[in-house]
């Protein structure tokens, strides 16, 4: 398939790992943003081709993950309420709420479905309309142009039983946040490409000035990865701390302006709770007032439940590069991907959950990597 | 949940006032919408998230990174004593 297999060419991942290894000349530590390429990085076993002096630690880009445990609960409300269907992407469905999961309240007789597409939860709300659909709208920047659509279609066509509960979190917030800790240890970040391909990335240039650091917009093939790790340390090497972008093919700097227009016609930045990280000033989006009446959280009147984290989960210290999964003493014994304690153990995109599946397997069950 | 992946438009359609598209991933065709890149034409290439186009890919700047990338590998060999 055209731009995937030369981006999985294994001869030109490894003549970039060797440069990388040329270039190195003492520890650096990065931060790959995104839980697709932390997924990517760990299948293909990239961590452990690159030198020792090379520590790659995973950020919080894991929408599936940062979503805050009420939000959780609110979502679990609201499904188990008579005449909702609920529509949430698959992956939310295990991730444990104070009390249960979607998959229980649905055993329990809950009317939830998993959708691809935010538009076949306004499809559904237009065919059920005795029924009060609502979807679960979480993600970065990269799911926000598919979620703010949903509230102009069931606009347009005039659904007044078509809500959505709204978890969006943004990139460059986070980032500051990690960077702000006096416990940081990230030096050099591979952005997040797709969220990126939304955005643009000049709002990461004032962060990189502020903070000294090099950042790299990296795409999610071993070989974009390869790449973006290869162009933070050149940086780092040379002790220059600018924005660079080595996903040209599908990146620019201001990102996709019609994407930008419509998000901004729905949402407005609020400040957003993080799971296991705790709140971000101005991190996340929610719907502007115009919009309110799509809002599930004043529809189902749950906007004041709160939740208290698991004492046990240390998920917070490694989405924010502090702590690698393993070192979680749950790993592994009290957490695995069928018995969750914490979020980063449930999505595919989570640490814990690539850490568990592709190194804790024997080598015959694990997939093939570079 | 975030992942997207490149596939190639092959017809544009409009449904409901949305611009819509049938997106080809290696043999799998699947609907998406292409309301954020309006610009998109068929053969063009896309990458979709969650039934959204949100970026067109250029053909040329591929094309250029890749040769790019073989070149900088090719110096480092040229001066290599030892393979790795
Ligand atoms: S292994 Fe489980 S308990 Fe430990 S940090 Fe990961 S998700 Fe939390």
């Amino acid at each position: 398939m055209k731009y995937l297999t030369e981006y999985r060419d294994a001869d030109l991942v490894h003549g970039l790992i060797n440069k990388i290894k040329e270039i190195t000349t003492q520890h650096w530590t990065l931060m790959e943003i995104c839980g697709g390429q932390t997924h990517s990085i760990i299948k293909n076993g990239l961590d452990q081709l690159l030198p020792d002096q090379i520590e790659l630690v995973h950020g919080p880009g894991c929408p599936v993950c940062v979503t805050p445990l009420e939000l959780i609960d609110k979502a679990l409300a609201i499904a188990s309420k008579p005449d909702v269907i609920f529509t949430s992407y698959g992956d939310m469905l295990r991730v444990p709420g104070s009390q249960a999961d979607l998959f229980s309240v649905r055993a329990r007789g809950g009317d939830i479905r998993v959708v691809y597409s935010p538009l076949d939860a306004v499809k559904l709300a237009q065919e059920n309309p005795d029924k009060e659909v609502v979807f679960f709208a979480i993600g970065f920047e990269t799911t926000a142009p598919a979620n703010v659509m949903s509230v102009l279609q069931a606009d347009q066509l005039g659904l007044d039983n078509f809500s959505i509960l709204v978890s969006h979190v943004r990139v460059p917030q986070a980032i500051e946040a990690i960077l702000s800790s006096p416990h940081n240890r990230v030096q050099g970040f591979l952005a997040a490409g797709h969220v990126c391909a939304v955005m643009g990335y000049w709002e990461y240039i004032p962060l990189a000035k502020k903070y000294n650091i090099p950042m790299t917009i990296t795409g999610f093939e071993p070989l974009d990865i390869a790449q973006g790790i290869l162009t933070t340390v050149e940086s780092l090497e040379a002790g220059t701390c600018e924005v660079k972008n080595a996903y040209i093919r599908a990146v620019s700097k201001k990102g996709n302006q019609n994407a930008q227009a419509v998000i901004n016609k729905v949402f407005e930045e609020c400040d957003r709770k993080w799971r296991g990280i705790g709140l971000i000033p101005g991190s996340g989006w929610r719907l502007r007032p115009l919009y309110t009446k799509y809002d599930a959280e004043k529809r189902f009147q749950v906007e004041t439940i709160q939740a208290e984290e698991s004492p046990l989960c240390i998920s917070g210290l490694v989405l924010q590069g502090q702590k690698k999964p393993d070192q979680c003493e749950a790993f592994g014994t009290l957490c695995t991907p069928e018995n969750p304690l914490g979020a980063t153990m449930v999505s595919d995109e989570g640490a814990c959950a690539a850490y568990y599946r592709y190194r804790t397997q024997t080598p015959g069950s694990q997939e093939k990597g570079l | 949940m975030c992942l997207a992946v490149p596939g190639k438009i092959i017809e544009i359609y409009q449904k409901q006032e949305l611009k819509m598209a049938k997106v080809d991933f290696s043999g799998v065709t699947r609907e998406a919408c292409i309301e954020h890149v309006p610009e998109a034409k068929i053969g063009d290439y896309a990458i979709i998230h969650v039934g959204f186009a949100i970026s067109l890919l250029s053909e040329e700047e591929a094309q250029q990174s890749i040769d790019l990338l073989r070149e900088i590998i090719e110096a480092g060999e040229l001066e290599d004593e030892e393979p790795v």
